[in-house]
């Protein structure tokens, strides 16, 4: 734990939007290129392609956020840019 | 700052115990309501005066409860008012927000578009929720930071002046008021159809449920009834789906299980086009039957991932759904709530397609099993009748109406096709109950549900609408001009949204015998007078609440009077809103937090050009598709299996008389059928969007850079430590 330092922690912070940016983009998008690739693929019934549009996707949209969450937190508190 | 000590109180650190007993609760009443249609059903008595009973139970409880929240949140301190004192924790604030985003349309509609489109409806699954990625790692944190109490302050302070304050205001308006009225138009279809009672009547209903969980209590109400409402929105759309899943495989996890329904509904395709009873895709024209788990084959793929595009930014730009994570004790907090946000939001949009494949699997069946019209289950009668299932082209009221319609066609086999049978969207949550051979009291639940849905939703964006015109519009910007203008803005309002409601009120017949202007007048006189004597006896504070109360009930008298003349095109241009939204308010927001040099010019012009391009878009190609065409370089839009134009001979319809007519009817043979590029309208926001960003970087950068003051401010923003950057002067005001 050191003093502030806005530049640093600025970067990192812009560092970690624009991964969960990239992700976003794959799994928004990227992904569901594929999906008559994908859709021959077959797990439980789900043709895969649809899957990852109908849940995979969101799964990930979820967990991708509790992550950034507590990314951006330790962030901050590594910069001692954190509230309180 | 409020601090969540004075603002809170006892009720915030017994939060999860209050919900639990509220959610207990509940289960008694479904339980108990469940048990009285069982002793009632078999002690003999008529079965549908007992439905209407729990019809009535459900909803007039429900209300109930979320009018005795509002009523036990009132306040008349202005942080609670607009953002609920700032103590919203994370988890809560995540339900809240869920309830606010999902819809009348979420909760009735997005199953039955999944039913109708196959993977092509998974655009508005994957739209509706991902856009919160953007929310989370863009905007909330920045907005929370900043501490504005709307939208719009924020505009104004990043962007230093009241232009782009203003324009925010429009943007917000345009894309709200649709939306608000097609969440009173659903709680108006759901009593119609529960509970009998007349549309009309039943909007007002829903109007007065809105107003007493909004009115007296501001966003704090707002939040403790979302709070309750996606509880029992939640179990609703998920008890009836789950006992379904648990009848048909076994297991109760329909999201699992469903997988399985899928691969049954693809075996029934191939065998109803074997059998003769479904025409097989034609490739050339694009006719037949659509595989449900096929993509591409109702939207192109182009329009597909636009409309992905559209829903999620315009999802990242809703001011309702924006303003929920000001209510957050802090930066933190903010981002951890849109991620519980979206974890409430997906337990239901991962239901949704279970909810289809399952209606599809027992309609295919039904299809499949050679099914004579006379041996049709009794739920198509029951939605048949209000207009939700057709059989051959007509509502399939009766056995009778249903033989009668399929007779008239020629060589009918008198079994039930493919192409026979039409299902709206609506249709498919509202029946699953039925199909799944429940007692009534699920379709009562499911009822008490939809109504959590629209209520919630409709809650949100009045307070959204209200709070811009009272605090943005006229304590920000006419209070501070001299009296004269005062007045005459004042005045010039007063008598427009008199006029316009008389106008709106006046449609329809009169009430009892008596002329609608003077029950409006009635209305209004009572209202005046009451809010007169407050008005003289407060201080400052409390006026400037007095006007957000009036503005409120103005804006919903509003919103439920155009939503009683039954407007078919509101509905329709909800899904323009999410457009609206993204081309006027994401890159002005983005750039905000993000480029320290986006400055007033660039703002200004940015979000007129996005937004007016936008809207032109719209405008043009649902109303105006032959001046589109003639003017603007619009062709036909392209069948997606085909690739052909939707229209093969654009010149000869052109040439129709009727092909250059203005605020033509969805009926019309261009309208919506014609575009730029193949885009369709509701994916507008796909030129507009990155025209907006183009035009704020380059018209700022044209122009001079902001201040040193404004880069520090941006600076104190994008740092979660520290005081808000933007005070609540009034909770200081208020404590003095």
């Amino acid at each position: 734990m050191q003093g502030p330092n806005v530049v640093r922690h600025w970067a990192r912070t812009s560092t970690l939007m624009w991964i969960m940016f990239v992700l976003w983009l794959i799994f928004s998008f990227g992904i569901h290129f594929f999906v008559k690739e994908l859709n021959a693929i077959k797990f439980g019934g789900f043709p895969l392609g649809f899957y990852m549009a109908a849940q995979g996707s969101l799964i990930i949209f979820v967990v991708m956020l509790f992550t950034f969450a507590a990314r951006q937190d330790g962030i901050d508190r590594d910069e001692g840019m954190a509230e309180d | 700052m409020a601090t969540p000590a004075k603002a809170g109180g006892g009720f915030v650190a017994n939060l999860g115990r209050i919900y639990a007993l509220y959610t207990g609760a509940f289960f008694v009443v479904v339980v108990a309501l469940a048990a009285y249609e069982y002793l009632a059903k078999s002690s003999g008595q008529n079965a549908l005066v007992v439905n209407q009973n729990i019809g009535y139970g459900f909803v007039f409880l429900t209300i109930g409860v979320y009018a005795l929240i509002g009523v036990l949140s009132r306040t008349s301190d202005s942080g609670e008012y607009y953002v609920a004192g700032r103590v919203v924790p994370a988890f809560y604030n995540g339900m809240a927000t869920g309830a606010d985003w999902m819809s009348a349309a979420s909760f009735i509609g997005m199953a039955g578009t999944l039913y109708l489109l196959g993977y092509d409806g998974l655009a508005f699954v994957l739209g509706w929720t991902g856009g919160y990625v953007l929310v989370a790692i863009l905007i909330a944190p920045f907005l929370r930071k900043f501490g504005a109490y709307t939208v719009p302050d924020f505009f104004a302070a990043r962007y230093e002046g009241n232009l782009p304050r203003f324009l925010a205001v429009v943007v917000l308006l345009a894309c709200s008021f649709t939306y608000v009225v097609a969440q009173i138009v659903g709680t108006g279809l759901i009593a119609q159809r529960f509970l009998n009672m007349d549309f009309e009547l039943a909007v007002y209903v829903g109007l007065g449920g809105i107003l007493v969980c909004s009115m007296l209590g501001g966003m704090k109400a707002v939040t403790w009834t979302q709070v309750a409402q996606y509880i029992v929105l939640i179990i609703a759309y998920l008890v009836p789906v789950v006992i379904l899943s648990g009848q048909k495989y076994g297991i109760p996890i329909p999201q699992l299980t469903y997988g399985q329904a899928l691969a049954d509904i693809a075996t029934l395709e191939a065998q109803m086009i074997k059998d003769g009873l479904a025409p097989a895709l034609n490739m050339a024209t694009g006719a037949g039957l659509k595989p449900h788990t096929a993509p591409f084959t109702s939207y192109s793929q182009l329009n597909f991932f636009a409309l992905i595009l559209c829903l999620m930014v315009g999802t990242a730009s809703l001011p309702h759904v924006l303003m929920r994570y000001f209510t957050t004790p802090s930066v933190r907090e903010a981002r951890v709530s849109v991620a519980w946000s979206l974890l409430f939001i997906f337990l239901l949009y991962f239901t949704a397609p279970a909810y289809a494949a399952f209606a599809k699997l027992e309609v295919y069946s039904l299809i499949a099993k050679k099914t004579a019209l006379a041996d049709l289950p009794q739920w198509m009668f029951t939605w048949g009748k209000a207009g939700l299932v057709t059989v051959c082209g007509k509502a399939a009221a009766s056995i009778e109406a249903v033989t009668a319609a399929c007779a008239a066609l020629p060589n009918h086999p008198g079994i039930l096709r493919f192409q026979d049978l039409g299902i709206q969207a609506d249709a498919i949550v509202i029946a699953t109950p039925e199909i799944a051979g429940l007692p009534y009291v699920i379709a009562g639940l499911v009822a008490a549900g939809g109504l959590a849905a629209a209520l919630s939703t409709a809650d949100g964006l009045l307070l959204a609408i209200a709070n811009a015109l009272s605090h943005d519009l006229y304590y920000k910007m006419v209070t501070p001009l001299n009296r004269v203008a005062r007045l005459l803005i004042s005045t010039v309002a007063v008598v427009v949204l008199l006029a316009g409601l008389y106008a709106l009120f006046s449609v329809g017949a009169p009430v009892s015998g008596i002329p609608r202007w003077m029950i409006l007048t009635g209305v209004i006189a009572g209202v005046v007078a009451i809010f007169g004597y407050l008005y003289a006896g407060a201080n400052e504070v409390s006026r400037r609440l007095l006007i957000s109360r009036v503005l409120l009930l103005v804006v919903a008298a509003f919103a439920a009077a155009t939503a009683a003349t039954r407007p078919a095109d509101i509905v329709a241009m909800v899904a323009w809103a999410f457009s609206l939204a993204a081309a006027g308010i994401f890159p002005a927001l983005v750039l905000g937090v993000w480029w320290k040099r986006a400055n007033y010019a660039g703002c200004v012009a940015g979000m007129i050009i996005g937004f007016s391009l936008c809207l032109f878009y719209l405008v043009v190609t649902r109303y105006f598709p032959g001046y589109g065409v003639a003017y603007f370089g619009m062709t036909s839009l392209l069948n997606p299996i085909s690739g052909k134009p939707i229209i093969a001979d654009l010149a000869k319809a052109m040439a129709d008389p009727n092909a250059m007519q203005a605020f033509v009817l969805q009926a019309h043979p261009l309208a919506s059928k014609v575009g730029w590029m193949d885009v369709n309208n509701i994916s507008s926001a796909l030129f507009s969007l990155p025209i907006g960003f183009l035009t704020i970087i380059i018209v700022s950068l044209m122009t001079a850079r902001p201040s040193q003051a404004m880069y520090d401010l941006i600076d104190s923003i994008r740092c979660p430590r520290g005081d808000t950057v933007m005070q609540d002067k009034d909770a200081v005001v208020q404590a003095h």
